[in-house]
């Protein structure tokens, strides 16, 4: 029997296949929980977590609340725009601060890529020490690894040995590609590790001021055009376009973008077995035509769900993994 | 201050000494060098320098000493007293102090404070008034006062009429003008390299091209202004040793230097978000580390410099995108260099001679140190096969930002001596 082994989910790169695995299964036990009429377990039972928004967001902090609230965690939830910084307190000192109530999980969003890593390593500095677990619930522009766990779960339990079978050995041979602006999406740098670990053949597509620099360093492939792109997929998972990246001159127009990169009602004419997902919130009319959003093959109200079940899973495994130390 | 060597060698351009020699200074000065053994007196230290070379004083003509305004992260004695602990008998540090050294003032200050100190101090002057790219510094008082060169250092000067002015203002002196190449347009809110890693990390990255285009620019503007005499500072990428490679095959008076870190480290070491290992311009590839040592052997490189940047641990654990730039120097920079340049079999010791002390002084056009009987000593002895653990709780820098703690380096600076000055290293 496989064990969970991590005391921080910061990256996706951490997990092994068989610790997605792990997580899948204990998932989907939480899926079928939560559609039935109990609605509360005590595996958290005593558990202190908090979480420590420091960047706006609905969908990742109710997901998360409700995750660990089931489980009968003591949960704590703060957002703050800019955190204390502004009053001129670093995230170290606040999160210190935090520490000493004595929290076992800190679940946390933050907008600079590393902020978790940076607390849970505390590089080279002698004082203080961080001592709770680490969940990275988005940082920056790196990863979000929960996002890319539940995006694998909602593909593995439709294609999977879960769901179909089609793919019987994890996601081997299941060909999908993240659409829109990867070079400034966490989302995209968590899916593309998870999905490659899980046998996947991942690919990107999207405009060239829109793919990060390297995109040998992640593995993947880029097709220039959403047609070509839906012609080889099995899903895609459609990123949002933020209206920022306009105003910094990455995309000449929308008019443009929708024409080079929308999903549209025709793709899915086209290829009626293609899944589509989106994390959310999604920009109807723009990365994709709001029929396509509403339409049987879209998963996005399957991902919000299977997003409470895998958060539940990963509590579980990561409190499981304190108490046995 | 007497000390006398018994065994050591000399290795300096016009002196050295290839085999055993008694070196014996008093009060400063030289008083024997020679293969033949001399009866000292009473209040000479006699070491025993088998293993020991002695070498001109080592220049580092990059240096940040924080003095004045921003004492809290290190000050002219402390940053003097690290540089004589790292071995270096001069240092030159770099404008952006506060006030920065766009004034006789300042530079007055500065070289008032490192008056006595046994490493000398000497001011690089801003090229505009405080370092803001739209007005001439003037330049030919902060001459006059002591400065040796011209950067906005860390503030590159971006307009080129304004860099194509500074070169015209200051050819009647055949001043030297230095730049610290970052084109700002193509590194806005940058944290690490572009490339491999900042695409897995999610940091912004500063592409090579940002720091190659002012290069280039700037060789073109200094051969346009008649062969100015120019000074690309840290240079940190394969296409910057290129050009200026054939800049130098053109016979354009330009030099160039490189830090340690650029020539040690890649942007692997920003992996785990370590702010230690943030500096500006970034740690580069593996490619731009060979180009570099590539440059460091035929001659391309002039001279290695620290750009040693103290910070406050409160600006440095940070997140990775707040954290300050930059990292200490003076004291690991010899190690370094004989580590992953001399034993590594890349170049000689004579080599590193003219990269750390003749070279740089020569670029400043300060006088040749001799190592010779009757001359003021200005030397750094040093165990060039001594390894030795970077441990920087032995600092005598006020900050301790290093991405070399536990480093295993072989060569180490023994003693610094200069203006009558001794110091024992121990870094």
């Amino acid at each position: 029997m496989h064990t969970f082994s991590h005391r921080h989910f910061i990256s996706a790169y951490q997990l092994s296949r068989e610790d997605m695995l792990l997580t899948f299964r204990h998932a989907t036990e939480y899926l079928d929980f939560l559609h039935s009429s109990d609605r509360k377990k005590d595996d958290l039972s005593g558990v202190s977590v908090v979480l420590a928004f420091f960047e706006n967001s609905t969908r990742t902090r109710v997901s998360f609340e409700i995750a660990a609230k089931r489980l009968g965690a003591e949960v704590t939830s703060f957002q703050s725009a800019a955190s204390s910084v502004s009053k001129g307190e670093t995230l170290l000192d606040t999160i210190l601060n935090i520490e000493a109530m004595k929290v076992d999980i800190l679940i946390m969003r933050h907008l600079y890529s590393g902020a978790h890593e940076f607390l849970a390593t505390r590089h080279g500095y002698p004082n203080g020490r961080v001592m709770g677990s680490i969940i990275n619930a988005g940082d920056g522009q790196h990863e979000h690894p929960t996002q890319g766990l539940l995006d694998a779960f909602t593909i593995y339990q439709k294609f999977g040995a879960a769901g179909n079978g089609f793919y019987s050995d994890g996601l081997k041979g299941l060909k999908y590609c993240l659409v829109g602006d990867i070079r400034h999406s966490r989302v995209a740098r968590s899916n593309i590790p998870l999905f490659k670990a899980l046998g996947a053949e991942v690919a990107v597509c999207g405009p060239g001021t829109l793919m990060p620099p390297d995109l040998d360093a992640l593995g993947v492939r880029l097709f220039n055009h959403i047609d070509e792109a839906v012609e080889w997929a099995d899903a895609l998972n459609v990123l949002r376009i933020q209206h920022e990246r306009m105003e910094q001159g990455l995309i000449p127009t929308l008019r443009e973008y929708i024409s080079c990169f929308g999903v549209k009602r025709k793709h899915l004419q086209h290829k009626p077995q293609l899944a589509i997902l989106h994390p959310g919130p999604i920009n109807r009319g723009i990365e994709l035509e709001s029929d396509v959003a509403d339409a049987a093959q879209s998963l996005i109200l399957s991902q919000v769900e299977r997003g409470v079940a895998v958060r539940m899973a990963l509590l579980k495994l990561i409190a499981e993994n304190r108490t046995r130390k | 201050m007497n000390i006398y060597f018994r065994n050591i060698r000399i290795l300096s351009p016009s002196d050295t000494i290839d085999s055993q020699t008694s070196l014996w200074i008093r009060n400063g000065e030289i008083l024997h060098c020679a293969p033949n053994e001399v009866q000292t007196d009473a209040d000479t230290i006699v070491v025993e320098a088998k293993e020991m070379v002695c070498l001109p004083g080592l220049f580092d003509m990059h240096v940040h000493l924080r003095e004045p305004g921003q004492e809290y992260k290190e000050t002219i004695e402390t940053g003097t007293n690290a540089a004589a602990n790292g071995g270096f008998t001069g240092v030159c540090c770099m404008p952006n102090t506060i006030p920065s050294i766009d004034n006789a003032p300042t530079v007055e200050y500065i070289m008032n404070r490192g008056k006595t100190t046994l490493t000398e101090v000497y001011c690089c002057g801003a090229i505009t008034k405080d370092r803001a790219g739209k007005e001439l510094a003037p330049m030919v008082e902060l001459l006059e006062h002591g400065a040796l060169m011209f950067s906005d250092d860390g503030a590159c000067v971006s307009n080129p009429e304004m860099m194509r002015r500074a070169f015209e203002y200051i050819a009647p002196y055949d001043g030297l003008l230095s730049q610290h190449c970052e084109e700002h347009a193509l590194t806005e809110g940058f944290a690490m390299n572009e490339g491999a890693v900042s695409s897995v990390l999610g940091l912004r990255g500063y592409p090579t091209v940002a720091e190659e285009v002012i290069v280039a620019r700037d060789i073109m503007l200094a051969a346009y202004c008649g062969n100015r005499r120019y000074h690309v500072s840290h240079l940190s990428t394969k296409g910057s040793v290129e050009l200026v490679r054939a800049a130098k095959q053109r016979g354009q008076r330009v030099t160039c230097e490189v830090t340690p870190h650029h020539f040690v480290l890649t942007d692997e070491a920003v992996r785990h978000y370590d702010t230690n290992a943030k500096m500006n311009p970034p740690l580069r590839t593996q490619a731009d580390v060979e180009a570099i040592i590539e440059g460091i052997k035929d001659g391309t490189v002039d001279a290695i410099a620290t750009d040693h940047a103290p910070h406050a641990v409160h600006e440095k654990e940070l997140e990775f995108q707040l954290a300050a730039n930059g990292i200490l120097g003076l004291e690991t920079s010899l190690g370094l260099a004989m580590t992953y340049l001399v034993h590594a079999g890349h170049i000689s010791l004579a080599r590193l001679v003219e990269l750390m002390s003749v070279n740089p002084r020569t670029i400043l056009r300060l006088p040749e140190i001799r190592i010779q009987v009757g001359s003021q000593a200005n030397c750094t002895i040093i165990a060039p096969n001594k390894e030795w653990t970077v441990d920087v709780k032995k600092t005598r820098s006020k900050s301790v930002n290093t991405p070399f703690q536990g480093f295993v380096l072989k060569g180490k600076p023994i003693y610094a001596i200069n203006r009558g000055k001794l110091w024992h290293c121990d870094c």
